[in-house]
């Protein structure tokens, strides 16, 4: 079964665990499910808000450290919010 | 709800022909972790191709290598519900996912590989991050 994919036809990024960053104040770490014109749906997402006392880039190591604390099952980041989706592997690992 | 025994087990079989125990109870799970001792690594399984296919062989090449951790034991995400709750709990400060690697040292947890360190990469990368770990945590000086 080595290598094999149940999820053939999807996005690039199907499946991938991602970080949305926004144009605004939040920021998104979860699976990449795909994107249609509402937006990027995500599943088990956790949202980062830069208010919060831990900064962005804390948020996003400590998810990369210690996985992804998971606040929404699914969710849709709107598409008009999205200004970049990176894998999270990519950033720390 | 669990996928079919049948689709699973050539999966398992891909983990267990490599020595790995597998733990299907949280007993055998607390038989397995409860008073850890020397090195192991916990192999946590599944069925996404997205990740786990590229799991799979890259524990394969991984103990393949010269140092190697003293136990391999495994659990089937989404199959095994209880032994993998119970496993889950002896690393709590790391968040569920699945497929991910656990290496223990004495019941701690030393380095752990989450599956977005999985995804997108080959088995010969998933090897090499799980190599490092093994010649740092798993040699006869630190692991008797």
């Amino acid at each position: 079964m080595s290598g094999h994919v149940f999820h053939q036809g999807h996005a690039e990024l199907h499946g991938i665990t991602v970080v949305v960053e926004t144009n605004g104040s939040r920021t998104y770490v979860g699976r990449y499910d795909s994107q249609d014109e509402q937006g990027v749906h995500m599943l088990d997402v956790g949202i980062h808000e830069e208010t919060a006392a831990e900064s962005k880039d804390e948020y996003i190591k400590r998810s990369a450290k210690f996985g992804i604390r998971s606040d929404h099952k699914h969710l849709i980041v709107p598409a008009s919010e999205v200004a970049r989706v990176t894998r999270l592997g990519e950033v720390f690992s | 709800m669990p996928y079919n025994p049948a689709l699973v087990a050539p999966m398992r079989a891909e983990v267990t022909r490599l020595g790995a125990k597998e733990l299907t109870t949280a007993a055998e799970v607390d038989a397995a972790l409860g008073d850890q001792r020397g090195s192991m690594l916990l192999f946590v399984n599944s069925v996404c191709g997205c990740a786990a296919g590229n799991a799979r062989p890259g524990l394969a090449l991984a103990l393949e290598h010269s140092v190697v951790p003293q136990q391999v034991v495994t659990v089937f995400a989404g199959q095994d519900l209880d032994a993998v709750f119970r496993a889950r709990q002896y690393f709590a400060e790391y968040q569920p996912s699945s497929p991910s690697m656990a290496l223990l040292r004495d019941g701690e947890v030393v380095h752990f590989v989450h599956r977005h360190q999985i995804e997108g990469r080959s088995p010969k990368d998933v090897a090499a991050n799980l190599t490092a770990a093994f010649d740092r945590f798993c040699g006869a000086s630190v692991a008797q």
